[in-house]
């Protein structure tokens, strides 16, 4: 008889914590940060904001987020993804507390933790959330793509 | 390697009835058998899968990681057999609670999508830093 009462306990928690889960899940909780430099991550900061993405082998939604951060990346001037292998930075996993993967953080222009989300955030939202934090462009024509790693300003010579 | 994610859940939900009905009977030798599934998903090779493949022959429309769902049938056996360990010796709350463990995580999984046994990877790199957890290919 205990069985079924433990069945019964189990299923409501689960349906709790699922439904809780389902709610928060990739949500931008706003919060009053550290800063991070670029040599702390390991890739320089973006102009106006940058989006740093927590992942690991063992995550599936890493992969749905990624294309999201570049996606936006891409569509936001001045906005870097940067995207860190927890497992290989577990220093920076323990300071900044993350415990699931993958967790976005949006540093501002200076690299202080404005937003947090954990779990795959929404593209709406993440736009949102830059409209919001960014200040506006005033030299938004600049359309260097921020995803691009290097960041020496056309030093390609003209081959063509 | 890539895994049909229709047939992970599948397989999430027959765990989550076979460990119902191990709580419910307090059957060992059903609690047994599933350790055996949780060991044959940790090799890739998941009998509940494979049944699903069996039965539904329509290719799926996005594939997902095999490493995730692999790494989490581990932590199920891990669950399993603490909770047989449990029923054989006497020890009711061990047994109990271990097999609530494991049905719990079937449970997220198979109702809501979420993979427990994935995301405690991380927090298991936290502590043992130094453990290779690696699921070999």
């Amino acid at each position: 008889m205990t069985g079924v009462w433990v069945v019964l306990a189990t299923l409501a928690l689960g349906t709790v914590i699922g439904v809780v889960r389902l709610r928060r899940d990739g949500r931008m909780r706003e919060q009053a940060g550290d800063r991070l430099t670029g040599t702390v991550l390991g890739a320089p900061l973006g102009e106006r904001a940058t989006l740093v993405q927590f992942s690991t082998a063992f995550c599936q939604p890493c992969r749905a987020t990624r294309r999201v951060l570049a996606d936006v990346g891409a569509l936001v001037p001045g906005v870097a993804h940067v995207e860190i292998d927890a497992e290989s930075r577990l220093d920076l996993v323990r300071e900044l507390d993350i415990t699931r993967t993958p967790t976005v953080l949006v540093l501002d222009a200076a690299g202080r933790i404005v937003r947090r989300a954990s779990g795959q955030p929404r593209k709406a939202e993440v736009l949102a959330v830059l409209a919001d934090v960014v200040p506006a462009p005033e030299a938004a024509r600049d359309r260097r793509p921020s995803h691009d790693p290097s960041h020496e300003p056309s030093h390609q010579p003209d081959e063509m | 390697m890539r895994a049909d994610p229709r047939a992970l859940r599948f397989g999430a939900a027959v765990t989550t009835l076979v460990l119902v009905l191990v709580l419910v009977t307090g059957s060992a030798w059903l609690l047994a058998a599933q350790a055996v599934v949780f060991a044959l998903g940790l090799a890739g090779r998941s009998p509940y899968v494979m049944l699903f493949k069996a039965l539904v022959r329509s290719a799926p429309k996005e594939t997902e990681d095999a490493r995730p769902p692999r790494f989490a049938q581990g932590v199920g056996l891990v669950f399993a057999v603490a909770g047989l360990a449990g029923l054989l010796a006497g020890i009711t709350p061990l047994a109990l609670g271990a097999t609530a463990g494991a049905l719990l995580a079937a449970f997220l999984n198979a109702a809501f999508g979420f993979c427990l046994g994935c995301e405690t990877y991380l927090l298991l790199r936290r502590l043992l830093p130094a453990a290779t957890l690696e699921v070999h290919q």
